[in-house]
């Protein structure tokens, strides 16, 4: 059982302006086995969450704590924050020309486990996760990301959250862009993966419709950098009929 | 043509305003530039590999196969009485790599030397020609390579050279009816080395594909000159170099000059050039020019690109817990790997990538 804590986050980003901050004291606590919807307008900080969360440099944390279990996840490195077990599902996965899928899936293996996965059983456990999400095994040949659909990019993603097997994953609008059938297959995936593991999982989005197949057992509205307003699986039926509009000032 | 261009009297000393050398700086040459300063002559390459199908002898230099106007290669023909010849025979395919390495016993960079090739690929002939440069000299070169018609070879010369080393080669092919000529230039050392790259061809159906990668480190100037001459009907030509600087002072030079004449129509061709800056401090000069003078051709295109690394690839590598340092590897590696890989060569690939992520370790440490 392991505890993801976040406490009173406090995040800016460097503009042309001068600092600028987004996240204005977040609280959120995860527990293994949980899932924890995140749902907010656009530019209220989700991605900005997300992105802190996993160490991109370009944000700055300026105060408040993140916590793995006691350890303390602000002061490591983002590849130790993958160790560690955390895993981000990124909204916009990036292009890494010239480094193969399968190449890079194995070098990540290899570096999490902290050993080379065994040739023999590798290739089925990679062509199995790929089938599951109805991938076509000569995906494993393409170069990372590189001219791969909206669909194929999240796809991957997910592949990789089965693969790496994390504690905790962030899924950052792992639905946006995907239709019906591209979002049921990665739903599947997601479910498989939880039923499956232990993993807490946060998923942000915004909108409700990927939470009929991901149920969530707790909802947070995000605005302005913070959220707002906590409940459980009903909220996001209010959201539906309502909208982020009585969250956000004019 | 215009024979008076090949003799160097007609010309005079650089002095860094002509078009040829406006990058280069002539401070660094050791004189080679220059039209009077003194040079040995020493046919320095010896072949490793002792296979059938070829020759490799010394003969006498008095005639050269291509007229050029650069006044390097001019001082190289000028004071050299013979010329190294490799001979690969009429329909011999030669399987085995044939290694060619540079004997610096006796050199030093006190001593600035001239040295002249000529690689004849008889009729039909399949070969794989590697040039191998290392240690420490001051060297002028010019390498002529006559494919005939229906030849095949590859070509490959690794500029492995010392800090200290300056090298100046003009390496020339002329490509047959139907031949292939496919040139690799791995250029990792040397503090400066300025190579032309240059084919013409002398019958249709002829292709010419020269990929190219450079390395430059703190204050190593490395250039690439390329002059494709398209002025015979349907040949190809495929340019593809790639090159990496790290270091205050690292400069590198690419040129990429594509000429199609009146006559060459049919022609096929496309350059490319991508370099990637690792550090500040570090300069990439990238020029493709492509001169169509005919309609009738098949394709003519190119592009040239210098960018930083990418922080955004790094971050995504290490988010799936690969540490930044194998990540930027992974990633460096990847840019070259994509030159790198057509050698064919695993031993050779391994050593310039091995020589590349250690520039790399020496200057991010
Ligand atoms: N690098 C940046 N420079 C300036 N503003 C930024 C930067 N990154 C994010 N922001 C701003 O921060 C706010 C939150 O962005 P983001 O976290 O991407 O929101 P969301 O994911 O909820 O749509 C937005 O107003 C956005 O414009
Ligand atoms: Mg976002």
């Amino acid at each position: 059982m392991s505890t993801l804590e976040i406490k009173n986050l406090q995040v800016s980003v460097e503009t042309d302006e001068g600092s600028k901050q987004i996240l204005r004291g977040v609280d959120l606590t995860i527990k293994s086995g949980e899932t924890h919807a995140i749902m907010g307008p656009n530019g209220s900080g989700k991605s900005t969450l997300a992105y802190s969360l996993a160490g991109h440099p370009k944000y700055q944390i300026t105060g408040g704590t993140v916590t793995l279990d006691g350890a303390d996840v602000l002061a490591m490195s983002v590849d130790e924050r993958a160790k560690a077990g955390l895993f981000l599902a990124m909204q916009y996965p990036v292009e890494v020309p010239g480094i193969s899928v399968s190449n890079f899936l194995r070098t990540a293996v290899t570096a999490i486990r902290g050993e080379a996965p065994k040739v023999r059983t590798w290739v089925g456990e990679v062509k199995a996760a790929m089938a599951d999400l109805s991938m076509d095994p000569a995906f494993a040949e393409r170069n990372v990301n590189e001219g791969f659909s909206g669909g194929e990019k999240k796809r991957h993603e997910i592949l990789q959250m089965e693969l790496l097997k994390p504690k905790f994953a962030i899924l950052d609008e792992t639905d946006s862009g995907l239709d019906v059938d591209a979002l049921r297959v990665v739903s599947e995936g997601v479910n498989r993966i939880k039923s499956n593991s232990e993993v807490g999982v946060l998923l942000i989005t915004h909108y409700t419709r990927i939470l009929k197949y991901i149920k969530p057992d707790f909802v947070h509205v995000f605005a302005a950098g913070r959220i707002v307003e906590a409940g459980g699986a009903e909220l996001a039926e209010k959201l539906e009929e309502k909208g982020y509009a009585e969250y956000v000032t004019a | 043509m215009a024979l008076a261009s090949n003799i160097l009297e007609n010309h005079t000393t650089p002095t860094g305003r002509e078009e040829a050398w406006r990058f280069a700086p002539l401070s660094r040459t050791r004189g080679l530039h220059d039209v009077d300063a003194p040079i040995v002559d020493r046919p320095s390459l010896k072949a490793l590999s002792s296979a059938s199908g070829f020759t490799f002898t010394l003969v006498d230099g008095a005639t050269s196969l291509s007229n050029t106007d650069d006044v390097v290669a001019l001082k190289v023909r000028k004071n050299t009485a013979r010329v190294q010849e490799l001979k690969i025979e009429k329909n011999a395919v030669v399987a085995e790599p044939i290694f060619l390495s540079r004997d610096l016993q006796g050199s030093g960079v006190g001593v600035a030397e001239a040295s002249r090739l000529l690689i004849r690929a008889s009729a039909h002939s399949q070969a794989t020609v590697v040039i191998e440069n290392s240690g420490s000299i001051t060297l002028a070169e010019e390498i002529e390579i006559l494919l005939e018609d229906g030849a095949q070879l590859r070509f490959v010369t690794l500029q492995e050279w010392d800090e200290e080393t300056v090298h100046i080669g003009r390496h020339h092919a002329i490509v047959g009816r139907d031949a292939t000529f496919t040139s690799y230039v791995v250029t990792v050392g040397g503090g400066f080395v300025r190579l032309l790259p240059t084919v013409e061809y002398a019958g249709p159906g002829s292709s010419a594909e020269l990929f190219g990668l450079y390395f430059a480190g703190k204050d190593q100037f490395l250039e690439h000159r390329v002059h494709v001459d398209h002025a015979i009907p349907h040949a190809k030509s495929r340019v593809h170099y790639k090159g990496a600087l790290s270091g205050a002072g690292a400069h590198t030079v690419w040129i990429g000059d594509v000429f199609i004449k009146a006559a060459a129509e049919g022609t096929d061709t496309y350059e490319l050039n991508r370099n990637l800056l690792l550090s500040d401090g570090a300069r990439a000069d990238s020029v493709p020019n492509l001169e169509i003078e005919t309609g009738e051709i098949v394709g003519a295109g190119h592009a040239s690109t210098t960018g930083r690394f990418d922080d955004e690839q790094l971050f995504y590598l290490q988010s799936r817990g690969i540490p930044a340092e194998e990540a930027r590897k992974l990633v460096i590696r990847a840019f070259f790997m994509e030159i790198l890989s057509k050698l064919s060569l695993p031993e050779i690939e391994e050593r310039i990538a091995a020589t590349i992520d250690k520039e790399l370790n020496y200057d991010f440490a």
